[in-house]
């Protein structure tokens, strides 16, 4: 077992390091390893800091040394390159922030530090996360672990494979439209993005303010309650975050779901899912039911407008919070430039990738006079009508059940030049970010060899609940029978 | 819906985003196609029904008047390409004549 420390969960290893069966060095040695041997295929890392990382394990066995405790403390960790990191490069894998060092940590990479985790690096993602493969990317694609030729799921497929590849024990992500949920369910890991204002947006890099939320990607789901339970809180430096106390999420799970009222909404099974992850979701309904839950079908009408409220709202935010990148204060420059206009056009130009240019576009388009009232506040009540759906079938049930994305990983390169196609893929998760509802995606089952995922979806702030039913599912479940990953193979 | 270049050209301009002409014409396509997709909105009748901006129940934020704590400044503009005297330097703004 010592030559594989990097297979453990966060709460086995922190029992091991509890225990003194290895140290916090030994263990993020075994990770950096493991880094070493696969990231060269699954492209998982923008960035290892393996000096640091050495370093805060050496502080963690220290502080375990003179006494300290704590869920957290010495386990390795890797971050999303949306998450600002002081003193390591932070670009969103984009070229327009290449060479970007913050000079501050974003809220939740504090929390992290001064629980003693030790941060293994920035993983790769979707550039600014905007997009569901990770193959928009500036500088490479992340591959799926358990078949390199498959998408990893974006836009924290980084994390994702991270998680998936065993190259860290967790990963945190961020989800604006399903890019912690999706990228979960594709890799095979636990996924869960909290309610809009749960965790602390500051130093989060912006791409939809009114959507973006930082998530967690984990190998179960007791890991995601302990990461949840560490991040969660309000914070003084996002006025959004939200004053609501935070439970012990993890102390409470205790797999009773009995009595719990399970809602499913014919919306979500309909055409376009693929039947085998259909029946594998149905499945994973019924051993839920075998616990002692009820099921009640629920109607949530407004689910195919979704998807185009979604390309409207998340655009047209992202439009304007992408302008602050202009070479005027960092990234990409061009000192030479002599008009400030056509400086800052040449800059973007060259320095953001296709589909991030795209949704700009869109994004402009939608807000720019004639058009604002046609497209942008038309997506805004639609957004009332999809949030609406969720209040009154919450009247009636404790949590949503679903599927998170209609089909397993596809092929990279299979969705590249079918923007519409690739938004598609978002369209079972974009509901509940539109509502601002936290929701997970738990791996149920495989077809054709590639992982399938269960998506719950509570009403805001009932995370205990969600991640209740979540860890009872996952113990009804049992391992599942899965193949040898590819990254394994 | 289709959209024609000038479109394209004015939404670039707003932007300020330097497009290739492939650029411009690929998008002029894709927007089009996305904008289609949006058309899907119109079907509902929506006029009755308040906008949401942002899910929580929150109104404005206040907090007292005290000055707290930055970041110093050499650490502010290290990431900036032009610094000079403390500032971050950029070419005229404005049209001197």
């Amino acid at each position: 077992m010592a030559d594989e420390l990097y297979r453990l969960t966060l709460h086995a290893a922190a029992r091991g390091l509890r225990d003194g069966t290895f140290s916090s060095v030994e263990l993020t040695e075994s990770l950096l390893d493991r880094i070493e041997s696969v990231d060269g295929r699954t492209g998982a890392y923008l960035t290892v800091t393996a000096d640091l990382a050495l370093e805060q394990a050496a502080d963690a066995d220290a502080r375990r040394a003179s006494g300290q405790d704590g869920p957290l403390l010495g386990l390795p960790i890797a971050l999303k390159d949306v998450l600002s990191t002081a003193g390591v490069q932070t670009t969103c894998a984009s070229r327009i922030l290449e060479g970007f060092i913050p000079p501050y940590d974003a809220t939740a990479v504090t929390h992290l530090k001064n629980a003693g985790a030790v941060t293994l690096g920035k993983t790769n993602m979707d550039e600014f996360a905007m997009g569901s493969s990770n193959e928009h990317s500036g500088y490479k694609p992340a591959r799926n672990p358990w078949h390199l030729d498959k998408v990893p799921g974006g836009s924290s497929g980084g994390s994702a494979a991270a998680v998936a590849a065993d190259e860290c024990l967790a990963a945190l992500g961020s989800d604006t439209g399903g890019s912690v949920r999706q990228p979960a369910a594709l890799c095979g890991c636990v996924g869960l993005k909290p309610t809009y204002g749960r965790i602390s947006r500051f130093g989060l890099i912006a791409f939809a303010s009114s959507l973006d939320q930082i998530g967690v990607l984990t190998k179960d789901v007791t890991d995601a309650a302990l990461l949840l339970g560490a991040l969660a809180g309000h914070d003084p430096r996002d006025s959004t975050s939200a004053e609501e106390p935070v439970p012990d999420y993890a102390g409470e799970l205790n797999g009773d779901i009995g009595g719990l009222r399970i809602g499913v909404a014919p919306e979500y099974f309909g055409e376009g899912l693929d039947p085998q992850v259909g029946d594998s979701v149905r499945a994973a309904i019924d051993d839920l039911l075998g616990l002692g839950a009820t099921e009640r079908e629920i109607s949530l009408p407004h689910t195919e407008y979704a998807l185009p409220t979604y390309y409207v709202i998340a655009p047209s935010e992202a439009s304007a919070n992408l302008a602050r990148y202009n070479g005027v204060k960092y990234g990409l420059s061009d000192p030479q430039a002599i008009d400030v206009d056509e400086m800052m056009a040449r800059i973007r130009g060259r320095g953001f990738g296709s589909e991030v240019k795209r949704r700009i576009m869109i994004g402009t388009f939608a807000l720019s006079s004639g058009y604002y009232d046609a497209y942008y506040v038309r997506a805004q009540k639609v957004r009332t009508l999809i949030k609406s759906d969720f209040e009154a079938a919450f009247q009636d049930v404790d949590v949503i059940a679903a599927p998170v994305v209609p089909s397993p990983a596809f092929d990279l390169g299979a969705k590249l030049d079918d923007p519409v196609a690739m938004y598609q893929s978002d369209i079972m998760t974009l509901p509940a970010s539109l509502a601002g509802l936290p929701c997970m995606s738990i791996p149920c089952g495989f077809v054709d060899g590639l992982p399938v995922g269960l998506q719950l979806i509570a009403p805001p702030f009932a995370e205990s609940r969600l991640l209740q039913a979540a860890h009872a599912y996952e113990r009804a479940r049992g391992d599942l029978a899965a193949p040898v990953k590819a990254i394994d193979a | 819906m289709s959209i024609d270049r000038s479109q394209v050209d004015h939404a670039a301009e707003l932007a300020r985003l330097e497009l290739s002409d492939d650029e411009r014409e690929r998008l002029r396509g894709e927007l089009g196609q996305i904008l289609q997709a949006f058309e899907a909105l119109n079907t509902l009748d929506t006029e009755h029904i308040p906008p949401t901006a942002q899910v929580i129940p929150l109104g404005n934020v206040e907090r007292d008047d005290v000055v707290a704590g930055s970041l110093p400044l050499d650490a502010v503009l290290d990431n900036a390409p032009r610094v000079e005297d403390g500032q971050i330097r950029v070419p005229p703004v404005l049209d001197e004549s």
